[in-house]
């Protein structure tokens, strides 16, 4: 993995400290050129992975990333899916077969066979397939070799113990994808612990790492333990702690770590780009 | 190790089925829905033993805390039979579909002991509680006016199928995202006395209101408007504030910062003369387990630990979703009239 992997964030309107850059993002990002804008940006300054949410927006991203390969030939996606409003406002308008039936490609029941047949013998292995190709779909014709499930629902199925469904996703990750699973995740050395104790050895975790132990479920102390002795491939995110730390305090900080492999962010402009991206390159 | 189990498996109930699940304190036993799919996911996955009925669940499983997620029309029948069965109860929100019902599920909770909560988790968002204890400092002054809002995305085309469409069963705008508004306002403002004038509209739905407008006084003669509309697709999710007005500043809160406009600098908080902004990263709740936000985990460990200390807590207690009720009767009464 890169060490410097850019974020979309910032292109979605989410901000986790202020609703007001949320919609200064919103306006700003309006249009999917002013996107291809910044990303063009940071491959200028030799940034070649893009980590992304599996939004609709991403598929024109996509689109647009293929049909100038000669262009982007060096550049990865590393998505990571589901994007979670969109299935969240579904099961509150829907409820959940309602919303398995709109985003299921074709009709559960019926035309497509697959999704039809899972459903009828609740073959959940099946349905996860089903949903995570339907997601995929947009990036095919670029290089995905590592692939994220959010952390709404790595933290879902870790609360609810529903371990099989880690060791599902990363066979099917493995042998469809021919790619790397990486789970992103608010409670850090508890999915650790959970993925090694069903055989997942070594695994890709991307959690917020920053010295003030925001949105770090467990704690700061269990953080740095964790990153201190355990084995895994840590990728540190909320690196700024949403703004409540200055890039050259919060990077440094991540240099304690040798064991980080790389670090996410978001930026909307070029000189930010830069500065974090040199920072990183710095301190990693 | 409490034993715990949980009615409704939708989007709230699977959240705090993996909260409840992830803690300590708990032995996660029993699951109840009516959806054979979500409860066949409970069965080749975990060991929760799994009911479509939840007079049979509360028969078999010997439980110490339920939570009822299910919609409105079902809390009532629900939480009355657990507390008659000496359970304790996190109920979600809104607490039920009359006030009338909800009197008697306050009464049965307190004559029987039993902690009780309902799921209006903007009181275990950090920024919140700040506003409440900068008013209670009075650091405003006198408080002549508030707004609150709230806006999000769920309902933007003309379409319908769930009970949330149902006004009779609890779906809507004004019981679903507009009762944390009201929830919020009375319990950190002050409690909503009179509705002066109140509009329920109807923008896509149909049968139900997608917004709500009302203008209001509460029990300290503070006046203040409500509005709300859940299709509102500029906001990329829920998205709640308040705004207070005093003799000597103004407070503007959301779920992500706190911004404060006073008149002249208070020393004893610390804030400048003009305005200060605060983060919700210096007043997040700390938790063990994370799923969405920490003041979904921070409600259900606050309703765990209440029910290990043998105190009923302050935060979100029956009575008050039970006033949260009236006060969207008095909304609703209001607006018929018009």
């Amino acid at each position: 993995m890169d060490k410097v992997l850019f974020g979309d964030n910032q292109f979605f309107a989410v901000n986790h400290v202020s609703d007001e850059k949320s919609r200064a993002q919103a306006i700003r990002f309006k249009d999917d050129s002013s996107i291809i804008n910044v990303l063009d940006q940071a491959i200028d300054l030799g940034i070649t992975t893009f980590m992304c949410t599996t939004h609709d927006r991403i598929a024109n991203i996509c689109d647009h990333l293929c049909a100038d390969m000669e262009k982007y030939k060096d550049f990865k996606i590393f998505p990571c899916m589901p994007y979670a409003h969109k299935y969240a406002n579904a099961v509150t308008e829907l409820g959940i077969m309602g919303t398995i039936k709109q985003y299921v490609p074709g009709n559960i029941f019926g035309t497509f066979a697959k999704g039809g047949m899972a459903y009828l013998s609740k073959d959940f292995g099946k349905l996860m397939e089903i949903f995570i190709d339907a997601e995929m779909k947009m990036f095919k014709g670029i290089k995905t070799p590592v692939i994220f499930i959010q952390n709404v629902l790595v933290d879902m199925i870790l609360g609810l113990r529903m371990y099989d469904i880690f060791a599902e996703y990363d066979e099917y990750i493995r042998k469809k994808y021919n790619a790397e699973p990486g789970y992103i995740t608010m409670n850090m050395p508890a999915l650790l612990d959970t993925l090694n104790s069903i055989g997942i050895k070594n695994p890709i975790i991307c959690s917020s790492i920053n010295k003030i132990g925001f949105r770090m479920a467990g704690g700061l102390t269990v953080y740095e333990k964790y990153l201190q002795e355990k084995e895994f491939r840590p990728i540190a995110m909320q690196v700024l702690a949403a703004g409540a730390l200055g890039p050259n305090e919060a990077i440094e900080y991540l240099g304690k770590f040798p064991r980080i492999e790389s670090v996410l962010f978001g930026a909307s402009s070029k000189s930010h780009i830069k500065e974090t991206k040199s920072l990183i390159e710095q301190y990693l | 190790m409490l034993k715990g189990g949980i009615i409704g498996l939708g989007k709230m109930g699977i959240s705090h089925a993996a909260i409840v699940g992830a803690h300590p304190a708990v032995d996660f036993v029993a699951v109840c829905d009516t959806s054979s799919l979500v409860l066949d996911a409970f069965k080749k996955y975990t060991r929760v033993n799994t009911y479509s009925d939840y007079l049979k669940m509360f028969e078999k499983e010997n439980l110490d805390f339920v939570v009822i997620a299910t919609p409105t029309k079902y809390h009532f029948p629900m939480v009355k039979y657990a507390l008659e069965k000496q359970i304790h109860v996190f109920c979600e929100k809104p607490f039920s579909l009359t006030s009338k019902e909800g009197a008697v599920l306050v009464e049965i909770a307190k004559r029987n002991s039993l902690i009780n909560q309902v799921g209006y988790h903007n009181h275990f968002i950090g920024t919140f509680r700040e506003l409440g204890r900068l008013l209670k400092a009075n650091v405003i002054g006198e408080i002549f006016h508030f707004t609150g809002e709230a806006y999000g995305p769920v309902v933007t085309k003309e379409k319908g199928g769930t009970w949330r469409s149902r006004p009779e069963e609890g779906g809507g705008c004004m019981f679903d995202f507009a009762s944390h508004v009201v929830n919020l306002i009375q319990e950190v403002i002050g409690r909503p006395t009179k509705i002066n004038g109140a509009l329920l509209k109807s923008i896509y739905s149909k049968g139900v209101d997608d917004a709500v407008y009302s203008l209001m006084t509460l029990e300290n003669k503070i006046s203040g408007v409500l509005l709300v509309n859940w299709s509102d697709e500029t906001y990329r999710k829920m998205s709640t504030s308040l705004i207070i007005e005093g003799k000597k500043g103004k407070i503007i809160c959301d779920a992500t910062e706190i911004r404060i406009f006073l008149k002249d600098a208070n020393e004893k908080e610390k804030l400048d003369k003009g305005w200060t902004t605060k983060y919700i990263t210096e007043f997040a709740l700390p938790v063990n387990y994370h799923l969405r936000g920490e003041e979904y985990s921070a409600q259900i460990d606050y309703f765990i630990d209440n029910i290990i200390n043998k105190k009923q807590g302050t935060y979100n207690t029956f009575e008050q979703g039970f006033y949260t009720d009236v006060v969207i009767e008095m909304i609703l009464d209001k607006a018929k009239q018009n």
